[in-house]
């Protein structure tokens, strides 16, 4: 059984490594794999919510090779990011920054787990102590 | 007279909805059995009328009478009947219209299945009839469908070529039916508020069961159409118009499990109907932001932001109509339910507070960049990195605690039996888990995780049916199995697309050859094809595996003249265990085509497991009808 598990596995996943290069791709597989990374996390300007990875826009094919010329002269990550941020703003990052304009985007989540959660207690805690009815 | 018939049908269905919203609420009186009687006759005469006035719409659309402006925009004489049908509801007015219609549907379900003869039910059938009537003069006033076109045109302007799909002319009335269903939860939660009636979340169960049973499966067919047919093999892109049905969805899942202890045991009364009424106010909030144009998006296709300010309107009176009366009543309905600490009534609170912390991250991640650009007027966007980055934690946890609920009795429950009866869960969770890290490639510590969590989900819904007494055996006790089960499904094909999938991309002359895990695609030719109203450039690709030709793969550009748009019919040939996608790119030169070819493992299991989850809920509901009729049970049965 657990072999049958193991080739099913195999036939679904083991060919599923590396992608075929893209035209236009950097000759290292590395900086390739980085390029694509950081496609997924730049939006595409003229478009509506989409990241450059998956923009058929001149504009997202222009930065797709825009950022692998940046990659190719050696700059990191980051460098790039802050290369487009300046020349579009943070408009451009699909996550934004955490700074004082987003703190609320990014910590809401965390304040509505810990409000909620103590509300939840609070209402287990009266549960507990109240007077327990006739079941049902 | 089409366009007349239409309209005056409409006027006549305000008129009633007025009077199914007064006698309804009158009705909520004690001893006002006449109001009562009125309020049910009104809710089917607005479903008449209101059905009337769509099947005029229709019926223009099909006849292809231009001289009814919003036929003649979003209509052409070429377009195939199944477009003419669905692109009724493929435009602002059409959809307000349906919209109405899915109202009128569940405001008649609800005069006949109870008969519309208690306070309850009295009182929700006037809710019902005062969002019915707010929507009719929205209708009428700002987007009446049947505004004539003189002199009319020879042609319509035709359907954007994007809506002209199965998968989405489907898409919004199952949408809809969920939205618009969370409406009768939400009218039966002000009708318990008004007419002081404790036991509602019964009355309600089998329209939030119908509501959340559409919303799953029109979610999961919005994301099906968006992974074939916009040609990048994704499935959910955490757009604004996607979040604004994933919300409401949210929502409902927790409103289904908190009611589920208010019905059994009188607990979190006031939660429920909390929840009740935020389901629907985040039905109306996605309304309102696919409707307005606010947030910019991929599927906001009918867009006005004049009507915007309406809805905004209607939403705010609402919601906050909703909130007063419940701030003034609630607290004379809570009793203050006991239950140990460990029991399913905390079970169900746990998943709650997790439930409403994910949609508390759609909703700040959704609606943050106009409230920036609004208050500190800066640009920002919130895109997948932000959601995937939290929701998948706390989704994680809420799926990891599922098998806990069922397993818990209520009242009080005993821990550490759940844990000896889950123990082959955990067992099969890391046998898979471990196997997974060791044999997969590339390695993923997520994915090894996410299907860990599947397998601990499927065992424990076999746990759960292994402990079923098979021979009192109710529809209803598959239910959460199911539907949990459904859970794990969805969560393998969503790990085996974002972790494993593999594509590519290459410029291929006639003839050439791509490889993409394991697959040989040859691309034979490209030729033109003539479609009823459009022109397509149809690519014949070979795939070959080990050299043996498996099938011939035509995936296509469409131009359409009528819309002046081109679109991308890509070509997928599943095994169920894994996709082969297949999209056209762009033309080089006479005999040089770009191919985007995807292998996407486990893509269908996606939306195989919304199915199951969705099937999962209509046992419930199946098994509710069932009960419904059967003599009410003095005794309570023992904990399902």
């Amino acid at each position: 059984m657990k072999s049958l598990l193991a080739a099913l596995l195999l036939v679904v996943f083991a060919n599923a490594a590396r992608a075929v290069p893209v035209p236009g791709t950097l000759a290292d597989p590395a900086q390739e794999t980085r390029a694509r990374a950081l496609q997924k996390e730049l939006r595409c300007m003229v478009c509506q919510g989409e990241s450059i990875d998956e923009s058929n826009a001149p504009l997202a094919a222009d930065l797709r090779v825009l950022i692998r010329d940046h990659i190719r002269a050696g700059e990191s990550n980051e460098q790039i990011k802050q290369f487009l941020v300046a020349r579009y703003g943070d408009v451009i990052l699909m996550q934004p920054p955490f700074e004082a304009d987003t703190y609320a985007l990014w910590l809401t989540p965390f304040l509505v787990l810990i409000f909620a959660g103590g509300i939840a207690t609070w209402v287990v805690v009266r549960a507990a102590r109240a007077p327990q009815g006739d079941a049902g | 007279m089409t366009g007349e018939i239409g309209l005056f049908a409409l006027c006549l269905a305000l008129a009633l909805s007025l009077i199914q919203a007064m006698a309804g609420l009158s009705g909520a009186r004690p001893q006002a059995d006449l109001a009562r009687a009125v309020a049910s006759a009104g809710a089917l005469g607005l479903f008449v009328f209101v059905a009337l006035a769509f099947g005029a719409l229709t019926y223009a659309s099909v006849s292809d009478d231009f001289s009814i402006l919003n036929v003649a925009q979003n209509s052409h004489t070429l377009k195939p009947l199944i477009y003419k049908i669905s692109g009724v509801w493929g435009n602002h007015e059409g959809s307000m219209l349906l919209w109405v219609l899915v109202l009128g549907v569940y405001s008649a379900a609800v005069a006949v299945t109870r008969s519309g003869s208690d306070r309850l039910t009295s009182a929700a059938l006037g809710v019902q009839g005062l969002i019915a009537a707010a929507f009719l003069v929205f209708i009428l006033f700002t987007s009446n469908p049947f505004v004539r076109l003189d002199p009319a045109p020879f042609e319509g302007a035709g359907l954007n070529p994007l809506l002209q799909d199965p998968g989405l002319a489907m898409h919004p009335p199952m949408l809809y039916a969920g939205y618009v269903g969370l409406s009768a939860a939400f009218s039966f939660a002000a009708g318990a508020l008004i007419a002081k009636e404790r036991d509602w979340a019964r009355a309600a169960r089998p329209f939030m069961l119908a509501a959340w049973i559409a919303l799953t499966l029109g979610i999961a067919l919005g994301s099906w159409w968006a992974y074939y047919d916009l040609g990048w093999g994704g499935f959910w892109f955490w757009d604004p118009v996607e979040n604004a049905s994933l919300m409401p969805w949210l929502i409902a899942t927790a409103l289904l499990h908190a009611a589920l202890a208010t019905e059994r045991t009188g607990a979190f009364r006031s939660w429920s109907l909390l929840l009740a009424i935020a389901g629907f106010s985040l039905s109306l909030i996605g309304t309102f932001l696919v409707r307005s144009g606010v947030l910019s998006s991929v599927h906001s296709f009918a867009s006005d932001p004049t009507r915007g300010l309406y809805i905004l309107v209607l939403i705010f009176s609402a919601i906050g109509g909703a909130l007063a009366l419940f701030a003034w009543r609630a607290p004379s309905l809570e009793e203050g339910a006991a239950f140990a600490p460990v029991s399913r009534e905390t079970t169900l609170l746990i998943n709650n507070v997790l439930l409403v912390t994910v949609f508390s991250i759609v909703f700040v991640g959704t609606l943050y960049p106009l409230l920036a650009n609004a208050l500190f007027d800066t640009k920002l966007s919130v895109g997948a990195p932000f959601f995937q980055k939290l929701f998948v934690p706390v989704f994680f946890v809420v799926l990891i605690l599922v098998p806990f609920g069922p397993r818990l009795a209520w009242h009080r429950g005993d821990l550490r039996a759940a844990m000896r009866a889950l123990a082959p869960a955990a067992g099969a969770a890391l046998v898979v888990g471990v196997s997974i890290l060791a044999i997969a490639a590339p390695r993923s510590l997520a994915g090894a995780g996410a299907f860990a969590i599947a397998a601990w989900l499927l065992t424990a819904s076999a746990i759960e049916l292994s402990k079923l007494n098979w021979r009192a055996v109710r529809l209803s006790a598959f239910a959460a199995p199911l539907a949990h089960a459904g859970l794990a499904v969805t969560l393998i094909g969503v790990a085996g697309v974002t972790l494993w999938r593999s594509e590519g991309l290459e410029v291929l002359k006639f003839g050439e050859s791509m490889n993409i895990a394991g697959y040989t695609l040859r691309l034979d030719g490209v030729g033109a094809v003539q479609g009823p109203n459009y022109e397509a450039a149809r690519a014949s690709v070979t795939v070959l595996r080990n050299g043996q030709t498996l099938a011939v793969m035509v995936p296509e550009r469409r131009i359409f003249p009528a819309e002046r748009q081109e679109t991308v019919q890509t070509a997928i040939r599943t095994t169920i265990v894994s996709d082969l996608y297949l999209a056209l790119g762009d033309q080089r030169d006479a005999t040089h085509w770009t191919l985007r070819a995807y292998v996407n493992p486990l893509a269908p299991f996606i939306w195989l497991g919304a199915v199951v989850m969705a099937l999962g809920g209509l046992l419930s509901f199946v098994g509710r009808l069932g009960r419904a009729r059967a003599v009410p049970q003095a005794v309570p049965a023992p904990a399902e």
